[in-house]
């Protein structure tokens, strides 16, 4: 089986968000960087299907040249290979990023019978991009899937709405896209980073084109201003808050 | 006009869809609401309440069950034929999905996670990203608005109303109905409180210990009708089950209490509870990230102080 993951470099960031100067993009200096976390649950995902059937796993990205430690990090933990649409840095629209994806996906030799994504980016959250990709190459796609099982030419995904599961279908080839809870990441081990710095990564340059959903600047959301309300200290503070618990209309 | 997408399982209404009307009033006074399948037609009274004037209701007989291509197409179908200035629907999993099939029918831009909307041209809205942790301002260059909302910054607003129903009838085409619903599984029957719809939340993280800490939790949970949240640290590490975790890659809750014990207050964490009515914090470290967002806080060891509270709470309650 051949399967494709999609994967994006993004900041690892602490509890504070800061900007830029020029408010358009995240203070990076001192952040170490990484892939979503739903993206973690795609690339586990491809290593086990290929462990399970055979075939192996590639990868895909579109970011700037150091993405590549994000793709040699999934290689370290069983993919086969790997592509890098490499760009300036600076954010591509959703229909441009879609569209240089499917220009990849379309120029491969191999021919994909399963394409998987995170469920969302950490960054962006644009919840499109693995749609347009499925429109645009005619595929079935089934979305935020939180178990799945691959079984005669088929692919059957389950989805958590509130206390239930609900239960999808497609037939292969099909895409889809994964959320935290899927499976448990496994970590590299040695031999998997030796290995991983001699798997190939394809290098290509991705040319973009105006957005039409357009960034003018970011802004980071203030928490409360005032901060809470101290009740006091340990087991004495508990009456206080009873009291608004009862303000609140709880009790 | 703006055309509001609102959703429905066997016709019931997802309440999202009602903080979606709202915020659909706030762009324009003229609101319509679509919903998908037959069986969609219940919650005409609902979302006339709330403000839609028509309810269309996209009758296909081949859409049985949620279908989310076959909602795409028959957006496609219903905004060529309405002309609205935009479509509207709730940023919820079901809600970004079927706007983006949407946007990917048309070929046009798709605005997730909006918190304010202005028509224009280009249109202008102010999206969240990281979780809500940062806002970004944009364009949208396209004559059509598809944009989804962040509901849960709006909260809903009733203003009386009756909505007429429409009947809408889509092409479809056999590729539309590939990827349905084709079954439900799981908790059904347990009845309790589901995270994403409880008035009281009364969430763990690290520093309740272990999985034998959250007996006081549950209890408290409990006695409060309230269900149980946690952090994703201790669903990694396997003290509670995943669908516990509250934050960006767990449930998105606005309950009317949240009570954080042991919770530092990661961004992740904060991103899935910030819209929480009351939010209380119950945390020994008085520097911890929680306080900076709780409306009330105690500086301690939950496991001193919940005792108490549940004896306290008991003690109210048999008033």
């Amino acid at each position: 089986m051949e399967i494709l993951a999609c994967i994006k470099r993004v900041p690892i960031t602490g509890s504070q968000l800061m900007l830029t100067p020029d408010h358009m993009s995240l203070q990076t200096d001192n952040m170490g960087y990484g892939i979503s976390p739903h993206e973690e649950n795609a690339v586990e995902a491809g290593v086990q299907l290929t462990e399970q059937i055979g075939g192996q796993l590639t990868l895909l990205t579109l970011g700037p040249t150091d993405a590549e430690e994000q793709l040699r990090a999934s290689l370290a933990v069983g993919a086969a290979r790997a592509i890098l649409l490499e760009t300036d840095g600076n954010d591509w629209d959703p229909q441009a990023t879609a569209s240089a994806l499917v220009e990849a996906i379309k120029a491969e030799p191999t021919k994909f019978d399963m394409i998987i994504f995170g469920a969302e980016s950490a960054d962006s959250a644009g919840y499109q991009i693995h749609i347009r990709v499925a429109h645009a190459l005619g595929m079935p796609i089934i979305t935020n899937v939180k178990a799945m099982k691959v079984e005669g030419g088929k692919v059957r995904g389950e989805r958590v709405v509130g206390n239930q599961r609900e239960v999808y279908e497609a037939p292969l080839p099909a895409i889809i896209t994964v959320r935290d809870g899927l499976n448990v990441p496994r970590y590299p081990s040695v031999p998997g980073r030796m290995q991983a710095r001699k798997k190939p990564v394809d290098i290509k340059s991705a040319g973009g084109s105006a957005p039409k959903l357009e960034k003018l600047k970011l802004t980071v959301v203030p928490s409360k201003a005032t901060g809470a309300e101290i009740l006091g200290s340990g087991p004495d503070a508990v009456p206080a808050l009873v009291e608004k618990f009862k303000q609140i209309g709880v009790l | 006009m703006i055309l509001v997408l609102v959703d429905h399982d066997r016709g019931v209404l997802d309440p999202l869809s009602t903080r979606a009307l709202t915020a659909a009033r706030g762009i324009d006074a003229e609101v319509q609401a679509v919903v998908i399948g037959a069986a969609g037609a219940a919650v005409a009274a609902e979302v006339g309440k709330f403000g839609a004037k028509v309810l269309h209701v996209v009758n296909n007989a081949e859409i049985t069950d949620y279908a989310p291509m076959a909602s795409g197409r028959a957006l496609v179908d219903l905004v060529d034929s309405l002309k609205p200035a935009a479509v509207i629907a709730a940023g919820s999993p079901r809600g970004n999905e079927q706007l983006a099939h949407l946007a990917a029918f048309k070929d046009l831009p798709m605005a997730a996670e909006c918190t304010s909307i202005t028509l224009g041209s280009p249109h202008k809205v102010v999206r969240a990203r990281w979780a809500g942790n940062l806002l970004e301002d944009a364009n949208v260059h396209s004559d059509l608005l598809i944009a989804s909302v962040m509901a849960l910054a709006f909260e809903p607003e009733e203003v009386g109303g009756s909505a007429e129903i429409k009947e809408f009838s889509a092409t479809l085409s056999p590729q539309d109905t590939v990827v349905k619903v084709i079954d439900r599984v799981g908790d059904s029957d347990k009845g309790g409180v589901t995270l994403t719809d409880a008035k009281v939340i009364v969430s763990g993280g690290r520093g309740v210990g272990g999985p034998e800490g959250f007996g006081v939790i549950e209890e408290l949970a409990s006695l409060l009708g309230g269900a149980v949240g946690c952090s994703r640290v201790v669903t990694a590490s396997g003290w509670r089950p995943h669908s516990e975790q509250v934050g960006q890659t767990g449930s998105k809750v606005a309950p009317n209490l949240y009570l954080a014990c042991g919770i530092s207050g990661a961004m992740q964490h904060i991103a899935g509870m910030k819209n929480s009515k009351t939010i209380v914090a119950i945390n020994t470290d008085p520097e911890a990230t929680i306080f900076r967002y709780a409306d009330y806080g105690i500086v301690g060891d939950l496991h001193q102080v919940l005792p108490k509270l549940i004896e306290a709470v008991k003690s109210a309650k048999g008033n």
